[in-house]
């Protein structure tokens, strides 16, 4: 059905750093499941098979440790991930009007991706800068203090380079495999 | 962080002896860290032998930062006199709804942290620690592993450090969004790359921890604190806060404040100072509602209740605790309690790992009664389901996630009864529902 995969050997190299950290190998999974979906965009069945081959376990071990951790991906990532803490401080300072103008400038609900894979839109649990609250992360990027009007820009400013670098990788193969699925 | 650093003067209420970002100095690189005094406190520890720092350590009454406040000297001598191979585990998760002071450290001042390592790990003879640091600090992570390698670089960790004879590997460990990996036993099951799914105690971790080996578990501002208690000793230390509680405490505002942020002031030090005074006070000069001492876990404070002392024990008058002592604050009027209510229990219910069913199950409970209210269907006798559901949760679970979500909730269903059934009403109306009168 797909074809084989296997890690680049930057992956390579880095996994086998890693493995001598612990006195286990399973020690190495979740930093490896993080090297991993960098390289192939999210944590698909052929993925977790892989690492479970590298690593020496069990792919429901692999899987167990997979579906546990809300930072590693199960499904698709649009190329920003726009992740709106909705905690206290953040919703007392107004992260509600945030995810407002996120959902509208975006078109899609909490939870959702954009049919171009440009954007994940997702509310965080607290960011832990409650004192720059209103906060949000967007990739490995955290904002504070965010006002609405530096939301909207910043979205708009993100829609454009997005158009320019197109859906992240892994993105297209699978919406063909939902297409084909579907069909 | 990439602004340049700029020199400020703290409020004279304060007092610093860890918080040092007011000196407009760039502490990440370590050449800056020496230059101001660093690893001097390394070098002492190896002077005054295991035995000493341990005894120095005890003298402070240092106690853990991560929120429970166990005296950080009686946990290091309780490892066991065997052969295994020790471990030294930071804990550096932070991910406590309203805390923010761990962060400092990663961010701004890593080698204090990593200082703080190096000793703690010689006094238990460690020679392997893993810093945890929670998933979503992608800049804290960085900064640390940056902070790591020029350690590496400059003979400060790896085998014979400083020719001293001591080995040490300091490894950076990503967490990946699980709240539940800041509960020590289950942070140990994260490390080891399984689900973080805390442990029963006993047995304890310094006996069988990480890797089935004897492990101790440190905060990140515990072990930050060690060599400032090596530098001004350990009696100094304690005479800086009150009895049982010595030292300084890195104490947060934020919320409806006019000027948040991060501060440090003695052990014991008036919360309505704290808030008035360093917080600036309240956002357009109106009254407190309601207060969270130190994170979300913590119960609740009515407006009346915050002249406390800031320690471990302060609290207890008020039926709350100093948690993480990163206050949030929630000024009359411009808070909706019963918001704030349906975010905490989304939060803990969420983040329940399952393993026991009054966890599981009864923050599902609390969710969907909070969600119900939220949704316009509440009834004022939805208030005692609450705390029925509290009460069949507390102290029937592995680990504290369980209390951590019953007792705000508890807190609030009785401290602000009156509150939470206008908010059940008015949310009737606001759905277009006949709201019951009040009873
Ligand atoms: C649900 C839960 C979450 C916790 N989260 C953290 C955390 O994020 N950081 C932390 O240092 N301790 C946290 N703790 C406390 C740790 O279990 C442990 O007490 C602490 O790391 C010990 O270090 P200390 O003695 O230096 O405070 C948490 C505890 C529970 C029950
Ligand atoms: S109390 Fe909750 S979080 Fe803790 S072990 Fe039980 S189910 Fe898991
Ligand atoms: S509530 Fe948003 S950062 Fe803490």
């Amino acid at each position: 059905m797909s074809e084989p995969i296997a890690f680049s050997a930057a992956t390579e190299a880095k996994i086998a750093e890693l493995l001598g950290r612990y006195p286990r190998k399973q020690g190495a999974l979740i930093p490896t499941l993080y090297l991993a979906q960098d390289e192939f965009g999210w944590l698909k069945p052929e993925v977790l098979q892989l690492v479970a081959d590298r690593l020496e376990l069990t792919l429901s071990a692999v899987l167990a440790t997979a579906m546990f951790y809300t930072m590693l991906h199960k499904k698709p990532v649009g190329r920003f991930h726009v992740q709106i803490c909705t905690n206290i401080s953040c919703y007392l300072l107004g992260s509600d009007a945030l995810m407002e103008i996120a959902q509208q400038a975006l078109g899609i609900a909490p939870g959702e991706s954009t049919p171009d894979g440009v954007f994940t839109l997702e509310s965080v649990q607290c960011l832990c800068a409650c004192d720059r609250a209103p906060t949000l992360q967007i990739n490995k990027e955290d904002h504070f203090k965010v006002t609405p009007s530096e939301l909207k820009a910043l979205l708009e400013t993100l829609k454009t380079e997005g158009v320019k670098l197109g859906p992240p990788v892994g993105w297209l193969a699978e919406q063909h495999h939902a297409h084909a699925a579907h069909a | 962080m990439s602004t340049k650093p700029t020199a400020y003067t703290p409020h004279p209420m304060e007092k610093r002896v860890l918080l040092r970002d007011h000196l407009g100095v760039d502490f990440t690189r370590l050449e800056n860290y020496i230059a101001h005094g660093g690893f001097k406190m390394w070098t002492k520890a190896q002077e005054m032998g295991r035995d000493a720092v341990l005894a120095e350590v005890k003298a402070s009454g240092l106690r853990g930062r991560g929120g429970a406040g166990f005296p950080t000297g009686m946990k290091w001598s309780f490892l066991p006199k065997d052969e295994r191979p020790r471990y030294l585990v930071v804990n550096a998760d932070e991910g406590e709804p309203g805390t923010f002071k761990d962060r400092y450290f990663l961010e701004l001042d890593p080698f204090r942290q990593l200082e703080g390592i190096l000793i703690a790990a010689y006094t238990i003879n460690a020679h392997v620690s893993y810093i945890y640091i929670r998933g979503e600090y992608w800049n804290s992570k960085a900064v640390t592993e940056d902070a790591i390698a020029q350690l590496y670089k400059a003979g400060w960790l790896g085998k014979n450090i400083q020719g001293s004879g001591f080995d040490l590997d300091v490894y950076m460990q990503t967490g990946a969004g699980a709240y539940i990996c800041g509960e020590e036993t289950a942070l140990i099951e994260s490390i080891e790359g399984k689900p973080g799914m805390p442990r029963l105690k006993p047995p304890f971790p310094a006996n069988i921890g990480v890797f089935g080996m004897p492990t101790i578990v440190n905060n990140t501002e515990t072990l930050s604190a060690v060599p400032v208690i090596l530098e001004m000793g350990g009696e100094a230390w304690a005479a800086l806060g009150t009895p049982k509680n010595g030292g300084t405490k890195l104490v947060g505002v934020a919320g409806h404040v006019k000027t948040p942020g991060l501060f440090e002031v003695p052990m014991g030090a008036s919360m309505r100072d704290v808030i008035y005074t360093l917080g600036g006070g309240i956002t357009d000069d109106r009254e407190i509602l309601a207060i969270i001492p130190g994170g979300s876990s913590c119960p609740f404070l009515k407006g009346d209740e915050i002249d406390v002392a800031m320690d471990f024990d302060g609290l207890k008058p008020v039926g709350s605790m100093l948690g993480t002592a990163c206050i949030t604050v929630m000024a009359e009027g411009l808070t909706d309690l019963l918001g704030v209510m349906q975010r905490v229990t989304a939060f803990y219910q969420h983040e329940s790992c399952g393993q026991c069913t009054p966890c599981r199950q009864g923050t599902g409970w609390l969710k969907a009664i909070a969600d119900k209210m939220d949704a316009g269907l509440g009834e004022d006798e939805h208030i005692d389901l609450l705390i029925s559901a509290c009460t069949q949760i507390e102290g029937n679970t592995i680990c504290a996630h369980g209390e951590a979500a019953a007792w705000p909730i508890r807190s609030i269903a009785t401290k602000f009864r009156p509150q939470l059934e206008a908010a059940i009403r008015q949310r009737a109306t606001a759905h277009g529902y006949v709201a019951k009168p009040a009873a």
